[in-house]
C-alpha cells in the first residue's frame, strides 16, 4: 500500500472546518498538544508504518523546501 | 552510610615473575577484570579446560549500586557455568512491569505469560552477591588463577601472541598470553593502552540512584513513574533486590548539581515523599550518573578480544548492561576453546565480532529509544510523549507507545555465518541464530529442565519418528556419522519409547510436548544446537551431509570440496 495523496475526503470543506473547530479557545501549547494526539490517534489507525513514513517524509520535504525558500526570496 | 553487606576482601600475593620465577609457556587466555562478565569467561573456559589468568585491579568485588536485573537467559547462562541457583535463591523473581503517569497505571506488561521454564523473567540481585556466587564457582572448579591488586598498565601484541604488563604494590612485570579479554569495564584501560576509538552520545540528563534498607510493602514488580506527584516533572524508577534493599533511581535533569543531589540532606525528602509516610529507612548507596550509548568498532583487535562495558555501554533503561556481557562471554568462550584446541581456526572468532556487535547495536538502539522517550531530546518530541502518556490511560494502542525501557531480550542473529538457512518452514520465532527454548523434560527417569541438560559442545537433537524401530535405526546411523562432532539426543514422547532409545542415544521424554511445540517439531525433526545453546540449523528429515555440512559451518571450518551450498543441495 501507498500513501493515497489523491482526493480521499468526501468533504473536504466539512473536515477542514472540524479541524480548526477542535483547535477553538486553545492556546498555543494546548493546540500543539491537540495535533500530536491527533497525529498519534492518526497513525495508529493507519498502521502501515511504510505508508506512515510516507507521509513523514512528504511532510518533512514540504518543511524543509520552505526554510531553503526564506534563506533566498 | 548503613550496610546490609561485608565486602569480602581478598589477599594479595606477591607474583612470582617479580622474583625471577615465570611460566614457561604462555598464558592461554588472561581475563582482565574480575567483574560478571570476566568471572563468565574465567568460569566458562575453565569448563572447557582452558587454563586462565585473571587479572584485577582492586580486592573484592563491585561496590555501590550497579548491575541489578538479570533477564531469564542470562539466568540460564548462569545455570549452564553452574553458578545459577545462589542467584535465583538468593535474588527477587519478577516478571510484571507497571507504568505509572502521574497518579495513574498508563501500561503494564507481563514479560513471562507462559509457564514450564526453569527461570523467570527476571532475577534481581546485587551485583556484588552475583560475583560472590560467580567467584565461588569458579574457584571450586580450582583450576583457575585469580591474581587481586594486580593492575594491567600496558598491553602490546604481536604474530604469535599478546604481553601484558602488570603493576601491583612491589612493583610492575610482564605476563605473555596467546589471547587476553578485556573485560575492565566501560572505563577500559586496555581500550585506552590500545588507543580505540569509544563512540557513542552521552545523555543530557543526570540520575540520582539510592540504595535504600527498609521494609517496603510495594510487590515484587518493576515500577517505573512519569511526572509522578511525589517528583513532578520528572520519572522515577523502583526496583526490589534482595535483603530488603530497593534501588531507586530519580531523573534530576542536566542542571542538577551532582555533589548536593548527593548529600543525605537532600536525597531522605525525595525518598520520603515517595513512601508517603514516616517509616524508617537507611541509605546504603547513593551516586548521581548520566548515561551513555557507546560501542567500538570491532570487539575483536588481533588477540585482544573485548567483552561486556568494555567493548560496549548503555543507559540502564531495559536492564541491558551486565545481561549483554554474560551473553558476549556464553558466546565467545567455546570459539575460544576451540581455537586454542587447534579444532576451528582463528577466523571463528570473527563471528564473535559480528554476532555480539550485532547485540550491542540491537540493546544501543533499544536503550536509546528508551532513553528518548524518559529524556525527551526536544520540545516537540516532550509534546509526544506527554500525548502518548495521556492517551495510554484511555486507549489501549497508546500503552505499547511507551516506553520506559525495553527489557533485556537474547539477540537473534539471524544473519550469523554460523547458521544454516532453513530449507523448510518452521513456525514461531525460535529461528536459526537464536537461542533454544527450556521446557520441562524427563530424563533418567526423573524431571529435569532442558536447558539443564545441553551445552557446551554441539547437540543434535531429532524428534522421535512414530515408529521405534525407524528411530532406532536412524539414530545408530546419526552416531556413526556425526558422534564424534556432536553430542546426540532423542526426543521421544513416552518413558517406554525413551527406554528403548536409551541403549543408542540421549534419550529425552516430552511427555506434554511442550518442547516438540516450542521447536515446532514433527517426528523426524532433527534440530543442531551451538555449544551456546542457541540453534545453528534443523531440518524436517535428516541428511547427513547437510549435517556434516551444517557442523562445518558452525565450527568455521572451511572446506573445499563441501561448500555450503553443496551440502545444503545433497
Amino acid at each position: 500500500m501507498t500513501l493515497t495523496t489523491a482526493p480521499n475526503l468526501a468533504q473536504p470543506d466539512d473536515f477542514y472546518q472540524s479541524l480548526i473547530d477542535a483547535h477553538a479557545g486553545l492556546d498555543d501549547g494546548q493546540s500543539t498538544l491537540l495535533n500530536a494526539r491527533l497525529v498519534l490517534l492518526l497513525s495508529n489507525h493507519i498502521g502501515d508504518l511504510a505508508v506512515l513514513r510516507e507521509a513523514l517524509a512528504i511532510a518533512r520535504a514540504g518543511v524543509d523546501d520552505r526554510s531553503e525558500g526564506g534563506l533566498d526570496p | 552510610m548503613a550496610t546490609t553487606y561485608r565486602a569480602p576482601s581478598f589477599d594479595y600475593v606477591r607474583p612470582p615473575e617479580l622474583d625471577g620465577g615465570a611460566r614457561g609457556s604462555p598464558h592461554p587466555v588472561i581475563i582482565v577484570g574480575a567483574g560478571p562478565v570476566g568471572l563468565a569467561c574465567a568460569i566458562d573456559l575453565t569448563l572447557q579446560g582452558v587454563d586462565v589468568l585473571v587479572l584485577d585491579d582492586n580486592n573484592t568485588v563491585s561496590t555501590g549500586s550497579r548491575a541489578i536485573c538479570y533477564a531469564k537467559r542470562t539466568l540460564e547462562i548462569l545455570d549452564r557455568l553452574g553458578c545459577g541457583d545462589p542467584v535465583v535463591d538468593r535474588g527477587i523473581g519478577w516478571r510484571i512491569g507497571k507504568v505509572f503517569h502521574r497518579d495513574r497505571l498508563a501500561y503494564q506488561f507481563d514479560l513471562l505469560p507462559e509457564s514450564g521454564h526453569r527461570r523467570p523473567a527476571f532475577v534481581n540481585l546485587q551485583q556484588y552477591h552475583l560475583e560472590e556466587a560467580m567467584l565461588e564457582r569458579l574457584l571450586e572448579l580450582g583450576r583457575a588463577e585469580v591474581r587481586w591488586r594486580n593492575r594491567v598498565c600496558g598491553i602490546s601484541q604481536d604474530a604469535d601472541g599478546v604481553t601484558v604488563r602488570v603493576a601491583t604494590a612491589d612493583g610492575e612485570y610482564d605476563l605473555r598470553a596467546a589471547y587476553v579479554i578485556a573485560c575492565d569495564g566501560a572505563r577500559s584501560a586496555v581500550r585506552d593502552f590500545l588507543g580505540l576509538e569509544w563512540k557513542g552520545q552521552v545523555f543530557r540528563d543526570r540520575f540520582l540512584i539510592a540504595d535504600v534498607h527498609m521494609q517496603g510493602d510495594f510487590p515484587t514488580e518493576r515500577w517505573f513513574w512519569f511526572d509522578p506527584p511525589f517528583h513532578r516533572n520528572q520519572s522515577v524508577l523502583l526496583h526490589r533486590q534482595a535483603d530488603d534493599v530497593w534501588r531507586i533511581d530519580f531523573q534530576l535533569g542536566w542542571d542538577a548539581d551532582p555533589e548536593e543531589e548527593k548529600k543525605p540532606e537532600n536525597v531522605i525528602p525525595r525518598i520520603r515523599a515517595m513512601l508517603g509516610d514516616d517509616r524508617p529507612f537507611e541509605l546504603q548507596w547513593v551516586s548521581v550518573y548520566t548515561f551513555q550509548c557507546r560501542r567500538l568498532d570491532r570487539f575483536l583487535h588481533g588477540r585482544v578480544i573485548f567483552a561486556g562495558d568494555a567493548a560496549h555501554q548503555v543507559s540502564p533503561f531495559g536492564a541491558r548492561g551486565a545481561n549483554s556481557g554474560i551473553q558476549d562471554a556464553d558466546n565467545l568462550c567455546w570459539k575460544l576453546a576451540r581455537v586454542l584446541g587447534g579444532k576451528s581456526p582463528p577466523s571463528l572468532l570473527e563471528s564473535y565480532d559480528r554476532e555480539r556487535v550485532e547485540a550491542a547495536d540491537e540493546n544501543i538502539l533499544n536503550s536509546t529509544r528508551a532513553t528518548d522517550f524518559i529524556t525527551p531530546k526536544s520540545a516537540m518530541s516532550r509534546v509526544f510523549r506527554d500525548a502518548v502518556l495521556d492517551l495510554a490511560r484511555d486507549h489501549p494502542f497508546a500503552r505499547r507507545l511507551v516506553n520506559s525501557g525495553r527489557l533485556s531480550l537474547p539477540t537473534s542473529h539471524r544473519d550469523s555465518a554460523l547458521s544454516t538457512p532453513d530449507s523448510a518452514t518452521f513456525a514461531g520465532t525460535m529461528v536459526p541464530g537464536a537461542p533454544s527454548a527450556d521446557a520441562p523434560v524427563r530424563y533418567g527417569g526423573r524431571p529435569r529442565w532442558w536447558l539443564d541438560l545441553i551445552g557446551g559442545r554441539c547437540e543434535l537433537v531429532l524428534f522421535a519418528h512414530d515408529s521405534a524401530q525407524t528411530t532406532v535405526a536412524e539414530v545408530r546411523e546419526m552416531s556413526r556419522q556425526h558422534a564424534e562432532t556432536a553430542r546426540i539426543w532423542v526426543v521421544a514422547r513416552t518413558e517406554a519409547d525413551a527406554d528403548s532409545l536409551g541403549a543408542v542415544a540421549n534419550a529425552v521424554v516430552d511427555a506434554d510436548g511442550i518442547l516438540a511445540q516450542r521447536f515446532d517439531a514433527k517426528p523426524g525433526t532433527l534440530y543442531l544446537l551451538r555449544p551456546d545453546q542457541h540453534v545453528a540449523a534443523r531440518w524436517r528429515a535428516w541428511k547427513p551431509a547437510a549435517v556434516e555440512g551444517a557442523l562445518r559451518r558452525v565450527y568455521g571450518i572451511e572446506d573445499d570440496t563441501h561448500d555450503g551450498t553443496q551440502s545444503r543441495a545433497a
